[in-house]
């Protein structure tokens, strides 16, 4: 399979301290990749150079064979490269489907004369856009809410109208942002089980960004473990926890590991790092 | 009852005049405030240019020797609206976007609207003068008199009265059909709710300015031709509406269009009943009154040439009790 996104030789510095370092990873189509590391090692500097919400000091990020380092995000949007974010963002005083609704670009209505010249035109397409909003709240089981501000939303419903939002926008690539934070168990596996399913019926590739270990390793194949702002390692997540490097980078404080190697592997699941 | 006519007049309907004028200024100001994040200084002085183009078409119609079953200013204003929103447009594209795309501050943009101000003051004064201009050049204001029922006194409202209020109902009604139906009020308030997340969604900012500033300057011309219509064109209108729209504007909670009507009529109706001489409702009672209360010739609670405290007064109380406002806006 061919990589969607890559990462090519990527370095971010703030100041005297480089946050990212010649860093260089790729995410295969139609996988769900997940990136995990310690506190401290870059990952959300990546994840923002990859969405575009930061320029990498050095280095170039490659989506679908182009280049698009330092692309602000809307541009990437309209390429099919979507983020959600870890405090979920909604139109607070929108309600669900209205947030939906937004979505879809190059609406007609939004057009100052397109509105008063071709209101059928207008109004055609805004009948399709609502059906796909009813679809989509269909598939993520938000009927109940459907007409409820979003602002009133828990903050699992909210999550999952991020991934809403992901589905109005025909995304290629969809980067989550911790989506599993603060999110109650069984909306959890809600939210794992339809990820899944955009992953495996409509094609969506995934690159997810997690805390959430058991969350990581439910969903995720391969797992890029990054350390001191580049890549560690990276393969399926039962290598990973066998890895002795990973395990003292998360316990160790060092890569180079001569600290707690007491620690056996199946601690890392159980830790929410 | 005599006096509840007068009661009426001087206060409920100058109260309703004066609010619909501060309302359509401060829609204008607060979804610019909601969408562009900054305020609009020079909001006053788009009134002005507008009353000012509003008198400049119906001039020229005039000279064309055209007769009109009403007053020329009356029918000009509306394509006057959409000059001066094509103006607004023009002032942001020239003025404020370059600033925004280089990623100014708020407040460098303020600076900027307080030099677009100083220039459309400027631009009014040597094209019309600094004196005064009556509106109604062409024939005179009708004066509707309205017979109540029980008492010798009416209901007195002026041509551009009634327009005005007519005015302001439709469009306190289209703006709400617009924000609430059609995608781009949807859009509008979106990315007044959260800008950085309807720009990676999707929505064309660039449309939701343009339209910002279409109702916005639109508005503005409406209330400035409707009021100088009812008085005078004078160059220094803008600065007396300034202060009071603002006021109208943070009351209603800023970024809230709805807050704003609301909000300009509260300024509008606490200017008229702060100024209206109370002494005229207890005359009635003189003869049941103790002999010693002597009714005071005036009650007013503020002389009317300090009818611009109230707007401030009401701006400091709020700023301090409730900053966000009725409605519950940005915390300033």
């Amino acid at each position: 399979m061919a990589a969607i996104i890559e990462a090519r030789a990527v370095s971010k510095r703030f100041g005297a301290f480089w946050a990212v370092r010649d860093c260089s990873l790729s995410v295969e189509e139609g996988s769900i990749t997940g990136l995990i590391g310690p506190n401290g090692a870059g990952k959300s500097t990546l994840f923002n150079i990859v969405a575009g919400n930061l320029a990498p000091t050095s280095g170039s990020i490659v989506f679908n064979g182009e280049d698009v380092t330092g692309m602000p995000a809307h541009d990437l949007f309209s390429r099919g490269l979507l983020r959600t974010f870890q405090i979920a963002h909604e139109f607070s005083h929108l309600s669900v489907l209205e947030n939906l609704m937004m979505v879809p670009a190059g609406q007609h209505g939004e057009n100052l004369l397109a509105a008063w010249l071709a209101p059928a035109r207008v109004a055609r397409q805004e009948a399709e856009v609502i059906r796909r909003a009813d679809e989509v709240i269909d598939f993520l089981n938000l009927r109940r809410v459907r007409n409820e501000l979003a602002g009133n939303l828990s903050g699992g419903q909210k999550k999952l109208l991020e991934l809403g939002r992901t589905m109005m926008a025909d995304a290629r690539l969809v980067l989550l942002d911790e989506i599993a934070a603060g999110v109650n168990r069984t909306l959890l596996k809600d939210l794992a089980g339809n990820i899944v399913r955009l992953n495996r019926e409509l094609g969506y590739t995934f690159f997810v960004i997690e805390h959430d270990m058991d969350f990581i390793a439910r969903l995720c194949d391969p797992v890029i473990v990054m350390a001191s702002g580049t890549v560690m390692t990276q393969g399926h997540i039962d290598d990973i926890k066998a890895d002795q490097r990973v395990i003292d980078a998360y316990f160790g404080g060092s890569p180079t590991g001569h600290a707690t190697t007491a620690v056996q592997a199946p601690a890392v699941g159980a830790v929410a790092i | 009852m005599d006096e509840f006519v007068f009661f009426l007049n001087k206060a409920v309907i100058s109260g309703l005049i004066i609010g619909s004028i501060y309302a359509l200024g401060a829609v204008g100001l607060t979804l610019i405030f909601g969408i562009l994040r900054f305020a609009h200084i020079a909001h006053g002085d788009m009134m002005t240019l507008g009353a000012f183009v509003t008198l400049v078409l119906a001039g020229a119609v005039s000279l064309t020797g055209v007769q009109s079953p009403v007053p020329l200013s009356l029918i000009a204003f509306i394509p006057a609206m959409a000059i001066t929103a094509v103006v607004a447009i023009g002032i942001d594209r020239m003025f404020y976007r370059p600033l925004r795309e280089r990623g100014s501050r708020p407040i460098i943009i303020v600076m900027a609207s307080v030099g677009v101000m100083l220039m459309l003051q400027g631009l009014v004064r040597i094209l019309a003068g600094v004196g005064t201009r009556n509106m109604f050049f062409d024939q005179p204001k009708d004066i509707y008199r309205i017979a109540l029922p029980g008492t010798p006194r009416e209901l007195v409202l002026t041509e551009p009265q009634a327009v005005l209020i007519g005015f302001t109902a439709v469009a306190v009604i289209a703006l709400h059909l617009f924000l609430t139906r059609a995608r781009l009020g949807k859009a509008m308030r979106a990315v007044s709710d959260n800008p950085d997340l309807a720009r990676i969604s999707g929505i064309d900012i660039n449309h939701v300015v343009a339209a910002t500033w279409v109702i916005g300057g639109g508005l503005a011309c409406a209330a400035g031709s409707l009021l100088s219509m009812d008085v005078v064109l004078k160059p220094d209108l803008s600065f007396n509406l300034l202060l009071p729209i603002f006021a109208a504007a943070i009351v209603g909670g800023i970024g809230q269009p709805y807050g704003a009507i609301a909000g300009g009529f509260l300024v509008g109706f606490s200017e008229t009943l702060a100024i209206f001489n109370w002494s005229v409702l207890l005359r009635p009672f003189a003869g049941v009154l103790p002999a010693w209360l002597e009714v005071p010739g005036n009650l007013a609670l503020v002389p009317t040439e300090y009818k611009l405290m109230v707007p401030f007064v009401i701006l400091i109380i709020v700023l301090v009790y409730r900053p966000t406002g009725i409605f519950r806006g940005r915390v300033l």
